[in-house]
């Protein structure tokens, strides 16, 4: 199987501040690190690989200091990094992302699953994965928490769900996006770390993609931030505990005590 | 304080620090209360390539020596004992490999060994043969191409998990310690078993078993060196393990120290964090005393063996003594800053200060240690006149 993986580097949020006037990031000085939950499509597209055989490409799209982010999927054992990194890519939100990957992705060619992470911990949009799957006309499942059956031509995945989870069939290629329930990802490889550390990553410029302009970076994004806040929280909650006998058991002494029963 | 480590080095810290925190950290808890052989991090350690740290690249390895392995031991016994005696018991069994087989051997078992593929176990102990080691009764008997083994290891770190055994036996008990030789012998081969697993005051993620051998018949191309080497590459392999061991302490130190410092701040009596006490600072900087000076002895000897020298029997045992009772005292005076918290399975030194013990006992006792220390100052004393 060919296994695309895609990454981004992303600060790392447990370092990072709010600016309290803004309400966005204070990205200074933070360390950037491969999203987390790319980290899971990482693992699991080295697992496939060592199920069933095949190979594991990791894609990003940045800036050029990206390339540190595909040096450590490297050392993880992914077989080929491509950073995706051109001026006109800058600025781009989910759409012209998706759209810049896919033509990233059309121009590797061939390929059977696309692994991405549920979400990115800086956006938390999880729009890039499934915009993916459109720009390239494939089916694709999100927040897979277990790839439950492969193998040419036919994919079984749990998809996590609030109450449980779907069991979905599909047929390769699809795209698949990831939750951390799905695995644990091992450590670097010490070998694989020190190649990492001379590796030459190839880097796709606008000119390698069969692209359209219009739909690049800034101009080829249409979404407008036109506020950020943290979300109200209204009104009161209580989360009772215990057994479901002793829960009911609060429940009316509550709504008792509240005059409702 | 800077060790001059090289990138390499750094990297291979770095690698096993992550694993630590990431992996052990988590698990160790329970792993003790369960006796639980932690294979999960075995299989990690194998992804991030450290069980091959000291074995040459051309049998698969990194090509490092003595202080990578130290550096990669010393952060994974900041977080367990368990699982770093489990990890460092595989360079015991491989040294034979490494310093007496021959080159058939070396690429038949190395590779294995370097990959994490295979676990390893060395064998020697026998009820009646610790500190005496030349005491041990196992035989092996030369019939055609083969050696029958008969005897029993016991207290055998990773027995029944590893695959490649490294056992002294004698072929010749007429011939006292000159009779001993070491041979390499497979799990799965017929009249090899285990005995059960022994219940440990500390390092109860390794586990320790009895080898059983009855007629076990061991092709003779697994003998190691000569027949009769068997002391001596069961010596020179403890002479440099004892630097692993010395790894063991400097981490399980530093790991209790760091525990102390963090709860000394939070803890709060007379209205004050305890950390404010000069008692309790001049504890901590006891114990970050000891525990620096047992690094520097730990990684300027594993130097020492790295460079080639032949000489450091002496140097070795210093390591060992000093740096597992550094890791007594400091995981014990970590016990004491804790206060009564430190005496509950809660909190983490509670199993460091049981897990410290097995330092001063295995590899050879601290008396012994000292008693290798004080024959070398003799021989030298004489060689000088
Ligand atoms: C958890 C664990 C794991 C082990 N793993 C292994 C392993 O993987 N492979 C292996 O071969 N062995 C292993 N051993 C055995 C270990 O190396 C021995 O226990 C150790 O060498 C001491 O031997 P002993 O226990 O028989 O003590 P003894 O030799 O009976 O010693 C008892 C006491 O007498 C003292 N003593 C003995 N002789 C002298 C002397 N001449 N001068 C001064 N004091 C002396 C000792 O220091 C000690 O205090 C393990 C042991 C344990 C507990």
């Amino acid at each position: 199987m060919n296994i695309i993986v895609c990454i981004k580097q992303v600060p790392d949020t447990s370092e990072v501040r709010i600016n309290p006037e803004t309400n966005t990031l204070i990205r200074e000085g933070v360390p950037s690190i491969v999203n987390p939950f790319d980290m899971y499509a990482i693992e699991e597209g080295l697992r496939i690989k060592e199920m069933i055989g095949g190979k594991v490409t990791a894609i990003s799209m940045g800036p050029p200091q990206a390339l540190e982010a595909l040096k450590e999927a490297f050392s993880l054992g992914v077989d080929e990094v491509i950073l995706i990194s051109d001026r006109a890519f800058a600025g781009s939100d989910t759409l012209a992302t998706s759209y810049t990957l896919s033509k990233a992705i059309e121009k590797i060619g061939l390929f059977d699953i696309i692994l991405c992470g549920k979400q990115a911990i800086d956006g938390d949009t999880a729009q890039v994965g499934p915009e993916l799957a459109e720009h390239l006309g494939i089916p694709f499942v999100t927040s897979v928490k277990k790839i439950d059956e492969i193998r040419e031509g036919y994919l079984r995945v749990h998809r996590m769900m609030e109450d449980g989870y779907d069991v979905i069939e599909t047929r390769p290629p699809a795209l698949l996006t990831v939750v951390k329930e799905i695995n644990e990802p091992r450590p670097p490889s010490l070998k694989r770390k020190i190649q990492a550390k001379n590796l030459q990553v190839p880097v796709w410029r606008k000119e390698d993609l069969d692209v359209d302009e219009k739909r690049l970076g800034l101009k080829g994004s249409p979404t407008q931030v036109l506020r950020i806040f943290p979300p109200e929280i209204k009104g009161e909650r209580k989360i009772l505990e215990g057994n479901l006998e002793e829960q009911i058991y609060k429940l009316v002494s509550e709504l008792k005590g509240l005059g409702i029963l | 304080m800077d060790y001059f480590l090289t990138d390499a080095q750094k990297t291979i810290r770095d690698i096993a620090r992550k694993i630590a925190i990431e992996k052990v950290v988590p698990s160790r808890a329970e792993l003790d209360e369960k006796e639980e052989f932690p294979h999960e991090i075995m299989k990690a350690l194998a992804q991030a390539d450290l069980f091959g740290l000291y074995i040459p690249e051309k049998y698969g390895g990194f090509g490092g020596g003595s202080i990578d392995l130290a550096l990669a031991v010393e952060e994974l016994s900041s977080a367990c004992l368990g699982v770093s005696t489990t990890f460092a018991a595989n360079a015991l069994a491989a040294y034979p490999v490494l310093l007496f087989g021959s080159e058939e051997q070396k690429k038949s078992f190395l590779p294995d060994i370097a990959s994490g593929k295979k676990l390893a176990a060395f064998g020697l102990t026998e009820a009646g043969a610790g500190s005496d080691a030349a005491a041990i009764q196992t035989t092996a008997k030369k019939e055609g191409d083969e050696y029958i083994l008969n005897g029993t290891k016991q207290w055998i770190t990773n027995g029944g998990e590893a695959e490649i055994y490294t056992i002294i036996a004698m072929t010749d008990k007429s011939k006292g310690t000159r009779g001993a030789s070491a041979f390499i012998v497979e799990k799965g081969t017929p009249g090899f078993s285990f005995g059960k697993k022994e219940k440990k005051m500390g390092i109860r993620a390794s586990a320790t078993r009895e080898l059983v051998f009855e007629n076990c018949p061991v092709p003779k191309e697994n003998l190691l060196s000569k027949e009769g080497m068997g002391f001596i590459v069961a010596m020179r392999t403890l002479d440099i393990s004892r630097v692993g061991i010395g790894a063991q302490g400097v981490g399980l130190a530093h790991g209790a120290l760091d525990e102390a410092v963090k709860y000394a701040r939070e803890r709060h009596q007379f209205g004050k964090p305890i950390i404010s006490f000069q008692a309790i600072q001049h504890m901590l900087a006891d114990m970050a005393i000891l525990t620096e000076s047992a690094r520097a002895l730990v990684y300027s000897t594993a130097r020492v063996i790295d460079s080639g020298s032949k000489e450091y029997s002496k140097e070795s045992a210093m390591v060992k003594v000093f740096a597992s009772d550094v890791a007594m005292k400091v995981a014990t005076d970590a016990v004491q800053i804790f206060g009564g918290y430190g005496y509950m399975r809660e909190y983490p030194v509670e199993k460091m200060m049981r897990d410290a013990k097995i330092l001063q006992i295995y590899e050879g006792t601290n008396q012994i240690q000292r008693n290798i220390i004080g024959q070398a100052l003799i021989k030298e004393a004489a060689s000088k006149k």
